[in-house]
């Protein structure tokens, strides 16, 4: 496994860590990141220094054991570093969301007890300077990027350099206060605070202790042979814990190497540059890849398009068997061989795949179809349960029942479990410690044994994988009395590539109903090879043509509904195709991406009532939609499709 | 308001009594104004007003026939663009002119041009890429990175130009204007066609390289609230002469002005 030292008791701590990574492996790179378009590379033994002069730094401005310091921003080398400097002088890091709104940051700020952050740019800064006046508490902010700001000449506005600077200074053979503060940690200590961004309600401060961050780190990098010659990119959200587990726990676990991408927007050429050898994404990431494949293959010369189809089907019947280990006759190697070399290297060496031993899907569900896809091409694709307060260590799919819509097997040292309600619970040495002063929502979840009640809803399958149903809030049921997750119903939709988003309904209904949003690129594409209609999203979403053709889509999960379960009034009566995307912009989404209800229920509450009522179309005033920038307040009509059986 | 103070009055540019014609018609007449160190200035009027041909003489593309232009404290002799250019006044268009089939980088790399060493950078060591060619290539390739991460556009550094939209390489221009190390910058409506948010951008960009680099700008912007949000002073032309000329606040109530704009009834 790894190459060094792991008995963990004597490292159980991060900054612990970081000392033993910075004497067993000082010259390996541990971070990389890229400055005026080349790559400079930080090794441990420098972030071992630059953490400590932080240290004392921040311990001179005033940082103490227990103080709470939010982080905020994209990943860069300097912010990973402070989460470090902070718990090496016992403080507890709260990372924030970059994107969060000035309303959510209060929210967190207030719950959190913030009294300092340390803020990536020159945005976020501002987002904190706002809020002082509500917010008395906050009394001094630390920059990154000095970028526009010279006129930030307030006392309490630190640059991160000078505070550095200020640790710098305190640094000398007899001042051991970094190594002291650091001895004083101990594995049972709060590591960090991650926010879940909740689908529904107020946030809730999940505590993780370095305990169970580095048994689950440690655990899941068993289970798919990751080790400390690792190369990952550090992309997603630092508040979630699929990165934190990544990018920050894993990464001192193992010491492997975390390369920082340039810009939130160089994704694509960052993953060229680095072909990180392991990589965790949300499924929004695999699809957006998936559908750039796609277009570029629609745009090739026609030979180019007959091979893509002719070796990606060969590749959907051979690769899955391949990864899985199983027999794969000599003419079937051949052929899949020759798709490696035209079709399948070339396509995840442009995305970066090339060096990939395992990648996670995590955060919800992925598509069937994309996910075969990546697997049929030889990407090692899993899909990962990250729950926020198991430290995403519950199930690991296991070599041979990889499929799209389990998360395999309870994982080594994971007992777990499912309650009559159907709700799944696990103990899990990754297990959080509790909510942020939240001692009623604590008691709710985590029992004195060590359950937590996960709040979602699952099943085993035949081969023991656990397959993930929906959230237990969600889930309800008609008013004719059948179970229904709207969320079990939207994955199979999703599934379908003309159906970019789904929102079901049921809930106390009398049937299921569902809002479509079309994938307008698609629809577009093909409806232009049989006619003539064309046009954007607005125009294509009302067209016959359309409906007809989600219809069909529908109908097809229906046929899978009544055939999968005993209970077939869950198929879909009724549907409408909205004209206008589900959008982040209205709060329709959570930084994850996933459906944020409450907001779609109220935003779309007339759509609704509509359908139920039987209406046959529904006028509504037309959106002020901020991403066309259009006002326009003419009316227009959403028809409502209803499906016959 | 420009964050930059004009605390010095020192002028940067004078253009005396300019007026300019196209045979019979007179796209300029008797214009004078001035421009001053680490300001924004801005030049506004009507379709047809003369503010490109202005921008135009100031950058030594057209010879007016009457007046004279005072540079850096020197009378100005009659100049080619080149000449002007390698003065240190730098500009970017009202409609897009890059190399569409270059990349992003290629295209501000060609701004540093005139500041390359014309000894170091000849056609030998080119073709043979080594010594002296290589580290003038290896330093001005850091200064155009330096924009790159400036403007925000480490995305599009590879990217054909072509194939961006429209408010990218507008973007990009303005790199390529800001790679000659300007001491006047002319943009020549720098936000035409763009979105709100492009607009945003492109005028924090602009505050921005005022900011930090201290350039004196001379802008022409059709849009009245950024042009009123930007700029330090404004002049204001109509039919070829300059009707108003002071800060926002003074034109904006100028009746001379409203009238130009909105027309009047006689």
């Amino acid at each position: 496994m790894n190459d060094f030292d792991t008995s963990l008791e004597k490292y159980d701590t991060f900054p612990k860590l970081l000392l033993r990574n910075s004497r067993v492996r000082g010259q390996h790179p541990a971070y990389r990141q890229k400055n005026l378009g080349i790559w400079q590379t930080i090794d441990w033994e420098q972030s071992a220094r630059r953490t400590e002069e932080l240290s004392l730094g921040f311990l001179s401005l005033g940082v103490k054991r227990g103080t709470n310091v939010a982080i905020i921003g994209q990943n860069t080398t300097q912010l990973y570093i402070s989460i470090l400097a902070i718990q090496a002088i016992g403080g507890v890091p709260v990372p924030i969301y970059g994107e969060a709104g000035v309303d959510e940051i209060a929210v967190l700020l207030q719950h959190a007890d913030i009294h300092c952050a340390v803020c990536q740019d020159q945005e976020q800064i501002d987002k904190m300077e706002s809020l002082r006046n509500k917010i008395p508490t906050i009394e001094f902010l630390v920059y990154e990027e000095p970028r526009g700001m010279r006129s930030y000449t307030q006392n309490h506005i630190h640059s991160i350099e000078s505070v550095i600077e200020m640790g710098r200074q305190l640094k000398s053979p007899d001042n051991q206060s970094f190594q002291k503060e650091i001895s004083l940690g101990s594995g049972s200590d709060v590591s960090i605070i991650l926010y879940t961004p909740g689908t529904t309600g107020s946030p809730k401060g999940v505590m993780l202790t370095f305990d169970a961050l580095i048994s689950a780190a440690s655990l899941l990098a068993n289970q798919d042979d990751i080790d400390s010659k690792e190369n990952t990119l550090a992309y997603l959200p630092t508040a979630w814990i699929g990165d934190h587990i990544i990018s920050f726990a894993q990464h001192h676990v193992l010491g492997f190497t975390v390369n920082c991408p340039e810009s939130p927007d160089t994704l694509l050429t960052d993953m060229r540059d680095i072909g990180p050898s392991y990589f965790l994404a949300p499924p929004r990431i695999f699809e957006q890849l998936f559908s750039e494949i796609n277009a570029r293959i629609s745009g090739a010369a026609k030979i180019k398009k007959s091979l893509f189809t002719y070796y990606i089907k060969i590749a959907k019947q051979v690769g899955p068997r391949l990864l899985n280990n199983e027999s794969v006759g000599l003419v079937e190697r051949i052929v899949y061989y020759f798709g490696e070399l035209v079709i399948y290297g070339p396509i995840r060496n442009t995305l970066g795949f090339s060096h990939l031993k395992v990648a996670y899907n995590a955060g919800a569900a992925i598509g069937e179809e994309v996910f075969s896809f990546y697997r049929a091409i030889g990407v090692n694709l899993k899909q990962l349960y990250a729950q926020t307060e198991s430290s995403a260590y519950v199930c690991v799919p296991q070599k041979g029942m990889i499929t799209a819509d389990t998360v395999g097997q309870a994982a080594p040292q994971v007992e777990l479990q499912i309650n009559d309600e159907g709700e799944i619970l696990y103990r899990s040495p990754g297990n959080f410690a509790g909510y942020y002063k939240d001692e009623k929502a604590t008691k709710a979840a985590l029992d004195s044994e060590g359950w937590f009640k996960s709040g979602d809803v699952g099943e085993f399958t035949d081969s023991g994988a656990l397959r993930i149903l929906g959230r237990a809030k969600e889930i309800g049921t008609t008013s004719t009395g059948t179970k229904f997750s709207p969320q079990y119903i939207e994955n199979k939709l999703r599934l379908h590539p003309f159906i970019r988003e789904a929102v079901a309904y049921g809930q106390d209904r009398p049937f299921v109903s569902a809002i479509i949003v079309i994938d307008a690129e698609r629809v577009g594409n093909f409806l232009e090879q049989t006619s003539e209609t064309s046009g954007g999203y607005l125009e294509l979403s009302q067209q016959d043509k359309v409906y007809d053709l989600i219809q069909s889509n529908i109908e097809t999960v229906n046929q899978t509904i009544s055939k999968d379960d005993e209970l077939p009034d869950l198929r879909i009566q009724s549907f409408l195709i909205l004209n206008r995307q589900i959008s982040s912009i209205r709060g329709e989404y959570t930084q994850m991406g996933k459906l944020r209800r409450h907001t779609i229920d109220s935003n779309y509450k007339q759509l609704v009532d509509a359908i139920y009522q039987g209406q046959n179309q529904v006028e509504i005033a037309n959106f002020n939609d901020p991403e066309n920038g259009s006002k326009t307040n003419t009316n227009s009509s959403i028809k409502i499709r209803k499906v016959q059986d | 308001m420009a964050l930059a103070e004009t605390n010095t009055l020192e002028t940067v540019l004078t253009v005396e009594n300019i007026s300019l014609s196209f045979g019979a018609v007179r796209a300029i007449r008797d214009v004078s104004f001035d421009i001053r160190k680490s300001e924004i200035r801005a030049i506004i009027g009507p379709n047809g007003a003369g503010k490109t041909s202005m921008l135009n003489v100031i950058n030594g593309f057209y010879h007016p026939q009457e007046g004279q232009i005072t540079y850096r404290g020197a009378i100005r002799k009659q100049m080619r663009p080149h000449e002007a250019a390698a003065g240190g006044i730098a500009r970017t268009f009202q409609n897009v002119a890059l190399f569409k089939g270059m990349s992003t980088l290629d295209n501000i790399m060609t701004g540093r041009n005139l500041r390359m060493n014309k000894w170091r950078v000849n056609l030998l060591p080119a073709m043979l890429y080594y010594g002296p060619t290589q580290q003038e290539e290896i330093k001005h390739r850091q200064y155009v990175e330096e924009i790159i991460s400036f403007l925000e556009i480490e995305a599009i550094r590879k990217t054909p130009v072509g194939r961006l939209p429209y408010g990218l390489q507008k973007r990009v221009e303005l790199g390529r204007a800001l790679a000659a190390e300007p001491d006047l910058l002319l943009l020549d409506e720098p936000m035409a066609g763009m979105n709100v948010e492009e607009k945003e951008d492109m005028c924090r960009f602009v505050l921005d390289v005022n900011d930090e680099f201290g350039t004196t700008i001379a802008l022409i912007e059709h849009d009245m609230g950024v042009v009123m949000d930007l700029s330090d002073r404004v002049v204001v032309l109509d039919h070829g002469e300059k009707i108003a000329d002071g800060t926002p606040d003074e034109v904006k109530k100028d009746q001379t002005v409203i009238d130009a704009y909105l027309g009047v009834s006689n």
